[in-house]
């Protein structure tokens, strides 16, 4: 008597036929494509991306409908599009990502981080001038920035997150519509608020109010999910133990949530790292190395690129501009990388 | 064995029970209110200023500055100020074109990939994919538009002029003179680019949160994904897509920079989408900042009102929108 022993097998898996069968209907897609190309009317990149397209979706809808029926052909036409979908989203991010290193890198040399573009004109030789005024305007504006708003934005996560008023749903609208708005109209703001009737001057403090605006709702959000990943045991424990809710949040909430709250300061700074149109309005946005930022024009990154764009019009002003842009998506990386090894890492 | 103690310690009272706070929590429970208040401080202020520098143009120009597309200043030669118009109609037509372009292009690409990110990614390249869409949501505008105006312009306008060849009978894709370059299409197009991330992610959250147990109910009556998605996901889904697109609706009618860079702005109402000429608040106000004197400073204030106004309706409808229906089934 043989004895039948069941092999584990994944029935729901495709079996490598299948696979093969699915390249082959890509491959045959390609080739249908690139002949179009070359022998209709179509041409060009967009020529062949839109018959590619075509060529996948037909050849894809019979390949299925044959072995499987409509209900499957279907199907198959929505993965299709899915993933076509998904290739159109990350073709700018590569090619933006592309477009500055390739452009941004001729700008590049090591003057940049020491000289200030006060004896310099955006034409001249790349060697002449640097960044050092925009990077140290930057640093003081989004630094000046994060002080006024991480203590606002962690009171406002810490209200939706602990005490929980009757006013959570609106004050979470609120937030949500801060966020929303534009970034010019925190430029007027400042501009109608403080620089006409008080100041007068266009100084660094300016644009830190006007970039304190726009960060506090994405420190006050990213603070408030953060909160919300704290277990509720640790504020049970520490109530337990006889905390008041003052120290239950002081001793165990904040420091549980520390990486969590460090996450939403690296992300408001990203948020507001680029920010060009409320700089552009009440910074000043001057040449030279200013260290203090209630009096005077400040520069900064943005106004940079900004201004070597829109007043050069040679190549230098072109490399300028492109080699600013790489320090600041450079930067916007190393914080975002940062972000996420330390979001990745379990609560402490 | 015990130790006699020569006095005995009198026993502590019984602590008096209550549910009132202590001092300190009264006065944390207060800090912290003032704080969470910051928002409601902030836009209240945004507000108050902008009206107080705008109100006398808006009264001034009545409904005109709504309808109105005329933007001029005439001075004598001292400079003072002679004869003065303002109206931002062509300007809020123009930002709400450019927009709804963002939108038809940007959202079913946006909702097709959170599909994709949901239920066909897996793994690692699933984890890769949302990390690359959420960096991509935090570049910074003037990237966009310089890109935008650089690298993208000369294929955007490519496609325009097929448009135009092929679709040239409806009213929308004809052009007055072959002038395709920076054009209310591009502006559009560049303004998906930049709300894809944003549509994709809110789609993505929205998406994730469907109950699985539908969703495996639909598989054990046989569905393909597709079914599923249609009977499953998309009812689950469709308030929360739509206040997404809301969402992403009030980035793009507020962004200044990325516009400014890549649309030619003209004050003239123009409804005909490849035609080089378009409008749009935010970059009118950039644009005219510069060179404006106090009167003309005083009525960009009054169409920074306006566009304030306008975003944050927009954000309230997405986000009652997102609240009704997200997380929420039939």
């Amino acid at each position: 008597m043989t004895m039948t022993v069941p092999t584990p097998s994944k029935p729901w898996q495709p079996t490598s036929k299948n696979r093969i069968e699915n390249v082959l209907v890509v491959v045959a897609a390609f080739v249908l494509a690139g002949l179009s190309v070359e022998f209709t009317g179509l041409s060009g990149k967009l020529g062949f991306f839109i018959s590619l397209f075509i060529a996948l979706l037909v050849l894809n809808f019979s390949f299925h409908y044959l072995q499987r029926g409509t209900a499957a052909a279907k199907d198959s036409l929505l993965q299709v599009l899915a993933v076509m979908a998904i290739v159109i989203t990350l073709i700018p991010i590569v090619s933006i990502v592309v477009t500055v290193i390739a452009k941004g890198y001729k700008g590049l040399h090591w003057g940049i981080l020491t000289k200030d573009m006060a004896l310099a004109s955006v034409n001249d030789p790349i060697a002449n001038g640097g960044l050092l005024h925009a990077l140290v305007g930057t640093i003081m504006m989004v630094g000046g920035a994060l002080i006024l708003s991480f203590p606002i934005g962690v009171l406002t996560a810490l209200y939706l997150t602990e005490i929980r008023g009757s006013l959570t749903r609106p004050i979470k609208f609120l937030v949500q519509a801060m966020s929303g708005v534009p970034s010019i109209v925190a430029g007027l703001f400042i501009l109608s608020s403080l620089v006409y009737p008080v100041t007068k001057e266009l100084s660094g403090l300016m644009g830190s109010l006007a970039l304190t605006i726009l960060m506090i709702p994405t420190i006050a959000r990213t603070a408030e999910e953060m909160l919300h990943l704290i277990p509720n045991e640790l504020r049970e424990a520490g109530v337990a133990l006889g905390g008041t809710q003052w120290r239950t949040v002081a001793g165990v909430v904040l420091p549980a949530a520390r990486s969590g709250l460090v996450t939403a300061i690296i992300l408001g700074i990203a948020r507001i790292i680029g920010e060009t149109a409320p700089l552009l309005l009440v910074s000043g946005g001057g040449d030279a190395l200013n260290l203090n930022p209630t009096e005077g024009a400040m520069g900064s990154l943005p106004y940079y690129i900004w201004k070597s764009f829109l007043t050069g019009g040679t190549p230098e002003a072109a490399a300028r501009a492109w080699a600013g842009m790489l320090v600041l998506l450079s930067f916007i990386f190393i914080l975002f990388g940062l972000a996420r090894y330390l979001s990745g890492r379990k609560v402490a | 064995m015990s130790v006699e103690l020569s006095e005995r310690p009198a026993p502590p009272a019984p602590r008096e029970i209550t549910t009132k706070p202590r001092k300190s929590d009264q006065i944390f429970r207060a800090v912290v209110t003032t704080g969470g208040m910051a928002s409601l401080v902030i836009l209240g202020l945004i507000a108050l200023f902008l009206s107080i520098k705008g109100v006398h143009i808006l009264a001034e120009e009545k409904f005109g500055f709504i309808t109105g597309s005329t933007w001029e200043v005439v001075t004598d030669e001292t400079g003072n100020i002679v004869q003065s118009q303002f109206g931002i109609g062509a300007m809020l037509i123009g930002t709400m074109l450019c927009a709804l372009i963002a939108i038809i292009v940007g959202v079913p690409i946006s909702v097709l990939s959170a599909l994709y990110l949901t239920f066909y990614a897996d793994g690692r390249v699933k984890k890769f994919l949302i990390s690359v869409i959420d960096l991509m949501a935090a570049f910074p505008s003037l990237l966009f538009g310089f890109w935008g105006f650089i690298v993208f312009m000369s294929s955007a306008e490519y496609w325009a002029k097929l448009l135009n060849k092929f679709l040239g009978f409806i009213p929308f894709f004809d052009v007055p003179a072959p002038i395709f370059e920076r054009s209310p299409f591009i502006a559009g197009l560049v303004l998906a680019i930049m709300i894809i991330p944003i549509v994709t992610s809110i789609s993505r959250e929205i998406f994730d949160q469907t109950p699985l147990d539908r969703i495996q109910a639909a598989y054990a009556l046989g569905a393909t994904k597709l079914a599923m998605i249609k009977a499953v996901v998309i009812p689950f889904g469709r308030g929360g897509i739509i206040g997404g697109a809301m969402l992403g609706l009030g980035r793009a009618m507020g962004e200044t920079v990325a516009v400014y860079t890549v649309l030619n702005v003209v004050y003239q109402i123009n409804w005909q989408v490849l035609f080089g000429a378009g409008g749009n608040v935010a970059s009118l106000i950039l644009l005219k900042f510069g060179e404006a004197g106090p009167y003309e400073v005083d009525a960009l204030m009054a169409a920074g009102l306006i566009l304030f106004l306008l975003t944050l309706l927009v954000n309230a409808i997405a986000d009652f929108l997102i609240n009704r229906f997200g997380g929420k089934g039939r």
